[in-house]
């Protein structure tokens, strides 16, 4: 036997021997243990706001952590700063390019990034002393679209993109800081653990893998999913996240039990999720649809809860504000739309 | 200049399309092929394959002769209208057979499926689903979404121009077709003879089928463009996410020429089409893998029922303070119109439920500002603070920007850890060894070792401490303060 079959045979043994480690584990299921669980009831949300302004696709948005303010970005060439709870736009801010996929908000409000098919994570600082927005670093480096990116503080920040790799960035410096490699298809997105630490990403691979931040070692390792992950989400405890994808699925993985515990779907849900985000206790998931709906679903039980429709295209972003007070989506359609 | 004898030649392959259609049915009635992720973990076909998959099993349900909708031919005023069946037959149908709550979810369901053009309203160009008595036909699966089409603005003016020449009622233009059809006789002003000439062939083509073939092709030909060039304000379900658009173009499996020359029909439904041989991991690549699996393997995993027990504690712990699930004290600012929340928030004064959750854990009282200031507050008054002062100036540290970091490490080793500190903290013999060498060195995590011991102190040690302190159960017990002065 070749050395290469032999490596491959050894591969292929230790993954088999994993998957009966992890199913020795199975001593019940999460539908199981909560099959006596109350259920949540039926959830039933309203638009509470409309924000109008962006004049073509919205394709990201991020909650800024005072829970008013938002950033989105759109296809329009546009960042929009707005005080969701006012609908007035604080700042609107013309970008150099006008192929975005993804935005962020600074937690401490100063700074908000963005970036796309230009390969690049824009960092613009929005409280200058001379008042206006501008381009403090423009972290060049990733060789694919920026598909994702989140802040950990003022001077870093974590990109995930479609050249299949993650890296931290030193903002001051400009420099990759680490490199996460390890994904075989473009990385989609990407969420932080609550304390940092840690970072979760999904990729077009089905696979989603967790991240120590400061060694750029891949802790572990999930599949499950059977098409490209747009979405991931810490639940938040930080000891599971879920994942939303093309396969019209979404799932909860527990990092402790390294496996996934329960599957978000149903035969008449034909198309696939953009967008995850948890309510303030994790008990509610709710997921953006390429059908224009929004799906609540009951975490623990796998029950769907209730539908949120008012999109006229995909619900291409979503996420819920700092204080669990409210939902924002963000649409093909241009609109962004607050509910609770 | 143009070789008319090829444009007669051009081929039209639908003719054929439906004996095509009942081996496709044929297909998607077998078992389904998985499409599974090779071992390298690439999918190989586009994210979308799997959708139209799920949906082209609900149609070959629809179709199904015993099950499926009942297809049928309508006797109108002076013609038969062929192979029709009503909304409200889909409506019921789905209702029936998949488990669909009510209208609503069937209509979505439904109108999720005609905007793909999977079946169509044979007198409206917007392809959506009425709970009414409208006619519908069903695609034929040539021009289904899951053969990857990219129609080109040649084959749409082809196909604008040939209807012209019909003298039908119903295939006159509708006004947005009229305005795209000048459009693209000025872009295409350099080759319209050319495209005249395949109109006018294909045209003659279609006069010589049965008029009843003709009606349910011309309508199904219409469909197509109809999710292609959608009117003016409807959605184009071909739109693609530009992160995906790059790996969609497949150049083997993308059909582009609607009236081309090519003869390129499928013999079986492209969502059941084997993936392609994937690639094989070279030697390296196996060896760090089996490495990672190693690691893997050693990992302690938790059981299952213990892991849903803390999952279902944290939900049960945290769903006061939920508002999806609780209402907030004392409203919810987005639906009172009432921002008193928000202030309280704000304000230096914590309320019941907030000083509440700092009792679940240390981690609480960290993350809140306010809960940090009362156990600071708490532990300088038993002269103890020099541990949480410490823990908050490394929390702060790794946020700093990367020219500061040196001058701070050594301001918070000479605070804390130096001897003679000030502030001396205690840590362990291990974690002091390894905190001196890494000042040497001064990065954001220098004091990493030294913090986690820390933290395991507070946790065990002061933390407790604070929440049995009279300082807290005061603020526990405190009636709530009014946020409003009366005067």
């Amino acid at each position: 036997m070749s050395e290469l079959e032999q490596l491959r045979q050894e591969a292929e043994q230790l993954r088999n021997q994993i998957r009966d480690a992890r199913k020795a584990c199975n001593d019940s299921s999460l539908s199981q243990i909560t099959a006596g669980l109350d259920s949540v009831g039926r959830i039933q949300m309203r638009t509470r706001r409309t924000l109008r302004g962006h004049l073509a696709k919205i394709y990201a948005m991020q909650w800024a952590t005072d829970s008013r303010l938002l950033v989105s970005a759109s296809q329009d060439g546009k960042l929009i700063i707005w005080d969701s709870y006012s609908t007035n736009k604080i700042h609107a801010i013309p970008l150099r390019s006008s192929w975005v996929m993804t935005c962020a908000y600074a937690p401490s409000g100063s700074y908000a990034a963005c970036g796309g098919l230009d390969n690049i994570c824009s960092i613009y600082s929005l409280k200058t002393r001379e008042g206006n927005v501008r381009v403090t670093r423009e972290l060049s480096g990733h060789t694919g679209y920026l598909s994702c990116c989140r802040f950990l503080d003022d001077s870093q920040i974590v990109t995930s993109s479609g050249d299949t790799t993650c890296a931290l960035w030193d903002i001051e410096t400009g420099q990759q800081t680490t490199t996460f490699t390890g994904h075989t298809g473009d990385v989609m997105s990407l969420s932080l653990s609550p304390d940092s630490r840690t970072f979760v990403s999904g990729a077009c691979d089905a696979s989603s893998k967790l991240w120590d931040i400061r060694d750029g070692m891949c802790r572990q390792s999930f599949t499950g999913h059977v098409s490209d992950i747009n979405a991931v989400i810490f639940f938040p405890n930080g000891n599971a996240f879920t994942t939303g994808s093309d396969d019209a699925t979404c799932r909860l993985f527990d990092l402790r039990a390294d496996q996934e515990l329960m599957m978000y779907s149903h035969d008449n849900i034909n198309c696939g999720i953009t967008s995850v985000a948890f309510s303030k206790s994790g008990r509610l998931l709710l997921a953006g649809y390429d059908d224009f709906n929004c799906n609540v679903w009951d975490t623990l039980k796998g029950e769907r809860a209730g539908v949120l429709a008012g999109h006229d295209n995909r619900v291409s972003c979503l996420g819920i504000s700092s204080d669990g007070m409210a939902l924002a989506t963000g649409s093909w359609d241009s609109f962004l739309r607050i509910w609770n | 200049m143009y070789d008319k004898g090829a444009a007669r030649g051009v081929y039209i392959h639908w003719s054929s399309c439906f004996a095509e259609f009942w081996l496709v049915l044929e297909c998607t009635m077998a078992k389904n092929n998985s499409l599974h992720p090779n071992s390298n973990g690439e999918t190989d076909d586009s994210p979308n394959m799997l959708v139209y998959r799920k949906m082209e099993d609900v149609i070959a349900r629809m179709q199904d002769e015993k099950n499926g909708i009942p297809i049928r031919t309508v006797k109108s005023f002076l013609s038969k209208i062929p192979s029709v069946f009503s909304g409200s037959d889909i409506v019921q149908w789905l209702l029936k057979n998949l488990c669909i709550e009510d209208q609503v979810e069937a209509l979505h369901l439904g109108t999720l499926m005609a905007a793909h053009g999977y079946f169509f309203p044979i007198s409206d160009h917007v392809l959506t689903l009425k709970d009414d008595g409208t006619f519908y036909r069903f695609q034929t699966p040539y021009f289904w979404p899951s053969n990857c089409w990219e129609p080109e603005n040649t084959d749409y003016a082809v196909y604008l121009c040939k209807r012209t020449m019909q003298n039908k009622a119903r295939l006159e233009l509708a006004d947005y077709e009229a305005e795209s059809l000048a459009r693209l006789q000025r872009a295409f002003a350099r080759k319209w003879e050319f495209i005249f000439m395949q109109a006018e062939a294909q045209a003659k083509v279609d006069k010589k089928r049965d008029k009843i073939e003709r009606k349910i092709l011309d309508s199904q030909e219409r469909a197509f463009w109809d999710v292609h060039r959608p009117v003016p304000g409807c959605v184009n379900t071909t739109e693609v996410d530009i992160k995906k658009s790059s790996r969609m173009k497949n150049p083997q499996k993308t059909r582009k020429s609607v009236y081309g020359l090519q003869n390129d029909i499928r013999s079986h439904s492209p969502t059941h089409t084997p993936a392609p041989e994937a690639k094989q991991p070279t030697e390296e690549e196996l060896q760090e893998q089996i490495k990672f699996w190693q690691a893997q393997l050693d990992r302690h995993r938790l059981k299952m029922s213990k892991v849903a027990e803390s999952l279902l504690s944290y939900t049960e712990q945290y769903s006061d303070y939920d508002p999806f699930l609780c209402t907030p004290d004392p409203s919810n600012p987005w639906i009172s119109d009432d921002t008193t929340f928000w202030e309280m928030e704000a304000s230096k004064e914590p309320g019941q439920t907030r000083v509440r959750r700092w009792g679940f854990g240390i981690n609480e009282v960290l993350k809140d500002p306010v809960g940090r200031e009362q156990f600071l507050k708490f532990l300088e008054s038993e002269f103890s603070s020099e541990n949480l002062r410490f823990w908050l100036a490394v929390q702060e540290l790794k946020k700093r920007p990367i020219r500061e970091v040196p001058t701070r490490v050594q301001e918070i080793w000479e605070e804390f850890l130096a001897s003679g500190a000030p502030s001396a903290i205690n840590v362990d013999s291990k974690s002091y060894d390894k905190t001196t060498q890494n000042i040497k060195d001064p990065g954001r995590y220098a004091f990493q070792d030294a913090q986690e011991h820390i933290y395991k102190l507070m946790k065990s040690d002061s933390y407790s401490r604070f929440i049995r302190s009279s300082a807290y159960q005061e603020l526990l017990q405190a009636k709530k303060k009014k946020s409003k002065n009366l005067f």
